[in-house]
């Protein structure tokens, strides 16, 4: 069983620890159980079933440490990995950046396990997918998607009285439905940590109708637009920037942080003032841990204020560096966004484009977070507030900085991937050339 | 939806708990523990116990990997050592057909009622997945190879090479960096080890000993006054070889603007060398958006080959089982059979080719027991061909598999994956200089930078390390804020010529991410330096 309840993941890791003759040791534990089914040309393709559990061990002498896992859990076992952690140390150098391990403390407890979703298993995964399916062969689409599910554990202890204990759960679900010709393509993404607010069969019908309404697209010339950017579209920009807020990189000089001269940009207006941007593990729709893996609580943290920095990431070591607080870093971001829909945001629009994602996204420059990507799986032009016809995709230059200074109007925040991010209205969006692709 | 296609490596600063990348189940281990590999006779006791119980249970088909996976990282930056470890995974992984459906399980419990377990497991998802299958998996013949073995053709192994040494060289590395100015430097060694054994119900034991080394270095310099900083990495690649790619030999440099490495790698020189260009490229004008030729070095053009010819021409892309995540492909099987699609024009010739020596993708067996091979891809710029699996290759005619198949690890399930695919040399004589005295109005780029291609392989964007300006056929100056973009297409066809054999090299990566929960695979491309006319060059220059 590779679930282990609080008290069971206590007993291994006080175990463990009671072989080790190091200054400092810490030791974690993490275990989980999933499984997955992969479809394509509507049937499944590959499925498999993963089942594992494994012990890590840091042990510290003079700022020495070595490190060691394994996945074998008697007496013995738990011996020799310690042993072995502390023969590794011995032979690493001594690291000038070692700070000594957090004491103990008492965390919150996390809202990241739903026993639904812990009790999903093969037949109730191939059901969900049956549902996709049959939506895609209605609708004469090809499907191709993946289902996965996931249920872990994750314990640490160490020589200095700290412990902490999580559960978690996720499922997350992806389908793309392509028309026969080849012409039409659409996409739908989501992850939840509990599998009741999971409907493959809406879900599908979205992706169908997009493949469907994206047949026949027509070239627009490239250039700067208006776009709507759907939730997907507005995670894949902003996941490139939040390494940013990182104190000690921003004040080596070397990310957008930067500030000319030296220092950072800590407290500058950097965006429009309609940008709050926030990370909270309480948040019902994105639960997330409440202790770091070196043993800080994770905390509601305000990043963004009315578009001006408000706090940048200090690792234990820099914050003892620099005199201040240590603070992990930007962990499942959450934007405040508006009220409106989807549909508020195109009505609203008198000529723009509407991006269901992105894909292919890279840093072209990291000194202005210049990303390059393309448009997919459904871009629509907009006239009049209403969709009048899909496009063919763009590939993109943009800075997700410059695109956070442009943003006209919001709707409200959903889950996409990793954040909660809503619909967003972005002005002088840069496309610079046509994609063939479908 | 996430970070498709390559999967990254990224910072390695956060002590070995946290080393990324690694395999759940990977355990560290004492440097030289893992060197004696299993005793092949009880491999082969295992792997019969997997392929019994999963034919007593109804599978009609069943192979077994029994894998351990040895990596050895050593990370270093300026003065300091960031983080050694050594990691070993080891389990077995079992793929069956049963009712004419795959079914795959993985433990890393390998005594031989686990076994036993995993192999009844596999066998139970092929038999609840039979009820949503299409047609049934239809499998190339391959006749059993009884017990054979391969190894990499390694001459120093750096698992053999001492901790010490390998510290001793980076800080070295970091050491002339910064007396040349360098603001900071990461620097690393990766070592891989794959021991792999493979046995399936058609009578093949294969026993394989492989090895991988990706040494490197990123140099950063920093202008505060302006609030300016750019980097420069490593001439290296990574190799399918061991700590022997770093032990020079002068007939492995290939001289000119920039030096450049063959099969052995200077990281010494090479540090020097590139430290004194970074200077050049903060302060290099920035170039002027519009048409320009683009002359491109091997250790820039492999990944152009990578994603606009490795990636179109993987069958499972073409036939669609890629199209949720990394796409399908323009090139169709009716482009293929027609035998007329002008993928690129005559100097245009790539071949598919997991034999190649020093390679990321050279191995004997593929990882469902299929000896590997060498064909062509692209003949004087018609497409011929594409890479296929067992389970592909009646769809394209063949009637024996390429031997593509390969998973990243014993916990992960074996589907198609790209061999070496490499631009042939131009067969006349021409060296680099000569290539460049006949460009008019071109640039010169040197090392891969940023990458993007569309779904479909049409629309690319890339960037590289170093631009060089040649104006009227000199080299001038360096240039910045350089990316040209191009259609697949367009840009084979607009091909002005390879280089000869004598400047072929291998570029390549260790992390060419593909199939879903994704995983990665190695894999070089060589070629010449390469001319394409009139290719679309933008200014990445922002402010913000």
């Amino acid at each position: 069983m590779a679930i282990l309840t609080k008290e069971q993941a206590q007993a291994i890791l006080k175990k463990a620890l009671s072989y080790s003759k190091a200054e400092e040791c810490e030791v974690s534990l993490q275990g989980s159980e999933g499984g997955n089914i992969r479809y394509a040309r509507n049937a499944v393709s590959t499925a498999g079933d993963i089942s594992t559990m494994s012990l890590g061990v840091s042990s510290t002498f003079a700022k020495k440490t070595g490190t060691a896992t394994i996945n074998e859990f008697d007496d013995a076992s738990l011996e020799k990995v310690i042993r072995r952690s502390e023969e590794l140390a011995q032979l690493a150098p001594a690291n000038p950046e070692y700070v000594s391990l957090e004491g103990p403390k008492t965390f919150q407890e996390a809202k990241t396990y739903n026993a639904t979703t812990a009790a999903v298993n093969p037949d109730i995964r191939a059901d969900a997918v049956l549902k996709s399916l049959n939506v895609a062969k209605e609708a004469k689409l090809e499907a191709a998607g993946f289902l996965e599910n996931t249920t872990g554990f994750r314990a640490i202890m160490n020589s200095k009285g700290l412990f902490a204990y999580n559960t978690n759960t996720d499922v997350s679900f992806s389908v793309t439905t392509r028309n026969q010709a080849g012409t039409g393509s659409g996409y739908v993404e989501q992850s939840y940590n509990d599998v009741s607010k999971l409907d493959t069969l809406a879900l599908t019908k979205i992706a169908a109708g997009k493949a469907n309404g994206s047949a026949g697209a027509r070239a627009i010339e490239p250039g700067k637009y208006t776009v709507i950017l759907e939730p997907l579209a507005v995670s894949g920009m902003l996941s490139y920037m939040f390494n940013g807020f990182d104190a000690r990189s921003a004040e080596e000089g070397r990310n957008f942080m930067s500030k000319k001269g030296g220092g950072t940009r800590l407290n500058e207006q950097l965006f429009g003032e309609n940008i709050n941007i926030y990370s909270d593990p309480f948040n019902p729709d994105l639960p997330g841990n409440t202790w770091s893996g070196d043993g800080l609580p994770l905390e509601r943290t305000q990043w963004v204020e009315k578009g001006v920095v408000k706090n940048l990431a200090y690792s234990r070591y820099w914050a003892g560096q620099k005199g201040v607080k240590p603070l992990p870093g930007t962990n499942r971001p959450i934007f405040t966004g508006g009220t409106a829909s989807l549909e508020d945001l195109i009505k609203s629009t008198e000529k723009g484009i509407l991006v269901t994602r992105f894909w292919y996204i890279r840093m072209v420059d990291p000194q202005t977070v210049l990303l390059t990507g393309l448009t997919r799986d459904g871009t629509f032009y907009i006239e009049n507030g209403k969709i009048a016809f899909p496009v063919k995709n763009f590939r993109f230059n943009e800075s997700p900085i410059i695109m956070l200074n442009n943003v006209e109007a919001m709707g409200k925040p959903q889950r996409s991937e990793n954040m909660m991010v809503p619909p967003m209205k972005i002005r002088d969006f840069t496309f610079s050339s046509l994609s063939d692709a479908v | 939806m996430k970070r498709s296609e390559f999967l990254y490596l990224s910072g390695m600063g956060a002590g070995a708990l946290m080393l990324p990348n690694l395999d759940a189940f990977a355990r560290h281990i004492d440097p030289l523990e893992a060197l004696d590999g299993m005793d092949v006779k009880l491999k082969k006791a295992l792997a019969d116990v997997a392929l019994n119980t999963a034919k007593s249970k109804g599978a009609s088909y069943a192979d077994v990997r029994i894998g351990r996976y040895l990596n050895q990282f050593v990370a270093t930056r300026e003065t300091r050592v960031q983080g050694v470890a050594n990691t070993e995974s080891f389990g077995v992984g079992i793929r069956v057909i049963a009712n004419g459906c795959w079914g795959f399980a993985s433990s890393n419990l390998v005594t031989k009622e686990d076994i036993a377990k995993t192999a009844e497991r596999a066998v139970a998802v092929a038999k609840a997945n039979a009820k949503i299958q299409g047609s049934p998996v239809q499998l190339a013949p391959q006749k059993g190879l009884g017990e054979v073995s391969w190894k990499s053709p390694i001459e120093r192994n750096a698992f053999e090479v001492p901790v010490k040494e390998k510290v001793e060289l980076l800080l070295q590395t970091n050491g002339i960096a910064m007396a040349g100015g360098a603001s900071f430097i990461n620097s690393a060694i990766f070592a891989v080890n794959e021991q792999k054994y493979f046995a399936s119900t058609d009578g093949s034991y294969i026993d394989q000993d492989i090895h991988r080394i990706y040494p490197q270095f990123n140099i950063t310099k920093i202008d505060r006054a302006t609030g300016k900083f750019d980097t420069i990495k490593s001439s290296s690649t990574p190799m399918g070889m061991s700590y022997d790619y770093l032990e020079p030999k002068a007939e492995s440099k290939v001289g000119g603007i920039v030096t450049r490495y063959k099969d052995r790698y200077d990281i010494l020189a090479d540090v020097k060398e590139v430290t004194a260009k970074v200077d050049e490229k903060m302060k290099a004008k920035s170039v002027e958006p519009g048409k320009w030729d683009v002359v491109l070095d091997p250790s820039h053009l492999w990944l152009t080959i990578h994603e606009s010819v490795g990636h179109p021409t993987e069958l499972d892309r073409v036939l669609g089982y890629e199209a949720n995540y990394a796409g399908t492909s323009f090139l169709t099987l009716d482009r293929m059979n027609s035998k007329k699609f002008n993928f690129g024009n005559k100097h245009v010739n790539i071949v598919a080719d997991k034999l190649q020596k020093n390679s990321l993708g050279a191995v004997g067996y593929d990882d469902e027991g299929v000896p590997c091979k060498k064909w062509d891809l692209v003949k004087e710029g018609i497409l011929v061909n594409f890479q296929a699996t067992r389970d592909q290759a009646h769809m394209i005619g063949l009637n024996e598999s390429q031997g593509c198949s390969y998973a990243q690890s014993w916990a992960d399930v074996q589907f198609q994956r790209m061999p070496n695919v490499s631009l042939q040399p131009g067969k006349e004589k021409m060296s680099v200089d000569d290539m460049i005295k006949n460009v008019e109005k071109g640039i010169y780029i040197i090392g891969d930078g940023s990458f993007s291609i569309d779904q479909q392989r049409y629309n690319f964007q890339f960037g590289g390390q170093m631009f060089y300006e040649i104006k009227e056929g000199k080299i001038v100056g360096m240039l910045r804020d350089v990316a040209y973009q191009s259609n697949t297409q367009e840009f084979w066809n607009a091909c002005g010529g390879v280089c000869d054999e004598s400047d072929y090299r291998l570029g390549g990566a260790f992390n060419d991410g593909k199939g879903q929960p994704s995983q990665s695979n190695a894999v070089s491309h060589g070629s010449s330096t390469a001319r394409f006319n009139g290719v679309n060059v933008i200014n990445t220059a922002r402010k913000i």
